[in-house]
């Protein structure tokens, strides 16, 4: 390939994997135009894997969906592998996950499937350059913005190196887990859950399933029962708002979550479980545990409160 | 104004009008460039509150803007100070729904135009897409109901109605929204400084062409 002297900073996609995307700290600011945050699913991952190559924590990393991902490096670089543990091999030579590994020029890396887990983040030093869309090079799920789904063949630009790889030899990371519990602050509109449903809430065990994705995490379990019909007025969502859906199953709300919405929010998870979000697989086991101050059982609704739904 | 908790980082004001929501979302932004907690990372206007995103402390938040009311600061009532924006939309009127709207409304189907540009319009609030807003300003005129099956592809540039509020779909996507019109306007660009045309509180005048 005659242009791969010429610019040899890249990577070539050779086997993209399902729904792998590039991803950074997303597009935080915007959501009242209708901008979702997206961003990393596992942030602590995504920057553990940039810190370990010398990278800011702003640099663009490749989140893979289980399925691993593919890359032939242009120029030699340095890369690193974090969040669900998997094979790594360089020039199909096994290299160690969670550390910074040396890929010559015209070298291949391959991640393979997830061990456990579900996103692995792959970090290069010099960070995935392609052009960012308003601030941001995370492929956002939901609305399409920021760069296109990986293709085979497609160049992804690398920038330059800011400074030497970490040197260390352990990487801090803990694997995931089979099953997770997620810590739940009250959301505003938990007096939509009957006094049975809100103590169900905390009580009962869910588990991941098979249709959640970047937009959120579906939690399946005994159908929670609802104070009122219908839906609310549109709304904003924060990140991690739990919301009941019609049918009384449970949707966490991740990185590309719609920035309003019509769904009760009974409750949202704590910001330090966005990796155990991230990484619980379908078929995982999940509990909800109350945020310590917060009493487990159904909320007493305060009389001077109008009744949300009426308005 | 009530105060809902959403999480330990945010708060959801809930004010109970478009017009409350717009007049304290202006009020916070003026608030906000004049300095007030820059910690604060959204605020996004709803059909009926706003969202406060990015708080070290809701609880702290919330006793400060109860004080706001206490001290006459405005909270809602006033028209929305600070959004003399106003945008024009050129309209082709038309489209598969236009005669349900017509009835709807108990007009006849040539005077929807007529109708729905002498209204004014107002951006309540984004949301469903990049750029998607939520216009109020049809008054007495809504209620308008959604398709009961919604369509696989609106086209960009479709002029819609559902319930209190116009629609303009930035791009082809699904939607069960009333089709009455067309725009040729670019409502988002992520190249321009405010990448949405229709941002919360900017006025909208629709023009019939």
């Amino acid at each position: 390939m005659a242009t791969d002297a010429a610019d040899p900073r890249w990577a070539t996609v050779v086997r993209p994997g399902a729904r792998t995307s590039l991803q950074d700290a997303g597009r935080p600011g915007l959501a009242h135009l209708g901008v979702p945050r997206s961003g990393a699913l596992d942030p602590a991952a995504h920057a553990l894997a940039n810190r370990l190559v010398g990278n800011g924590p702003a640099a663009a990393t490749l989140e893979t969906t289980v399925d691993g991902v593919v890359l032939r490096l242009g120029a030699a670089a340095v890369l690193a592998v974090t969040g669900a543990p998997a094979p790594v091999t360089v020039d199909r030579r096994p290299v160690p996950w969670g550390l910074p590994v040396r890929v010559g020029a015209g070298g291949v890396l391959e991640v393979g499937r997830a061990e456990a887990g579900v996103r692995s983040y792959v970090a290069v030093a010099g960070g995935f350059d392609v052009p960012p869309v308003l601030g941001s090079r995370s492929t956002d799920a939901l609305s399409g913005l920021g760069p296109p789904p990986l293709t085979p063949g497609m160049r992804l630009p690398i920038g330059e190196p800011l400074r030497a790889p970490a040197a260390v030899d352990m990487a801090p990371y803990r694997r995931p887990a089979a099953h997770a519990e997620l810590t739940v602050h009250p959301g505003p509109r938990r007096d939509w859950l009957t006094d049975d449903a809100a103590r169900s809430l905390f009580a009962q065990a869910y588990t991941v399933a098979q249709d959640s994705n970047r937009v959120g995490l579906r939690l399946s379990g005994r159908p929670l029962a609802r104070r009122h019909e219908g839906e609310l007025p549109s709304e904003g969502i924060v990140w991690g708002s739990v919301q009941l859906l019609p049918d009384g199953q449970l949707v966490v709300l991740l990185a590309d979550h719609p920035t309003t919405g019509g769904y009760p929010v009974v409750g949202v998870v704590d910001p330090g479980d966005a990796a155990a979000c991230a990484q619980a697989a379908p078929g995982t086991s999940v509990r909800l545990r109350p945020a310590p101050g917060q009493s487990s059982g159904p909320k007493r609704r305060s009389p001077a409160s109008p009744s949300p739904g009426t308005m | 104004m009530r105060l809902l908790p959403a999480g330990p980082g945010a708060l959801l004001v809930e004010l109970g009008s478009t017009e409350a929501v717009l007049a304290f979302a202006a009020e916070v932004e003026r608030r906000r460039s004049a300095g007030w907690d820059r910690r604060v990372l959204e605020v996004v206007p709803g059909a009926t509150t706003v969202l406060l995103d990015g708080l070290e402390d809701p609880r702290g938040t919330a006793e400060e803007l109860a004080r706001w009311t206490a001290t006459g600061a405005p909270t809602g009532a006033g028209p929305g100070a600070g959004h003399a924006r106003t945008v024009e939309v050129p309209c082709r009127y038309g489209g598969p729904d236009l005669a349900e709207v017509a009835a709807h409304w108990g007009v006849a189907e040539e005077d929807v135009p007529a109708v729905h540009a002498g209204l004014d319009h107002r951006v309540a609030f984004c949301g469903f897409a990049p750029g998607f807003a939520y216009i109020a300003g049809l008054g007495q005129l809504g209620g308008v109901p959604r398709l009961a099956t919604p369509r696989p592809s609106v086209p960009a540039g479709s002029v819609a109605l559902a319930g209190d509020f116009t629609g303009v779909y930035p791009r082809s996507s699904p939607g069960g929204w009333r089709i009455i019109g067309h725009t040729d306007a670019v409502l988002w660009d992520p190249a321009r400084a405010v990448p949405a045309l229709l941002a919360p509180g900017v006025a909208v005048r629709f023009l019939a062409v």
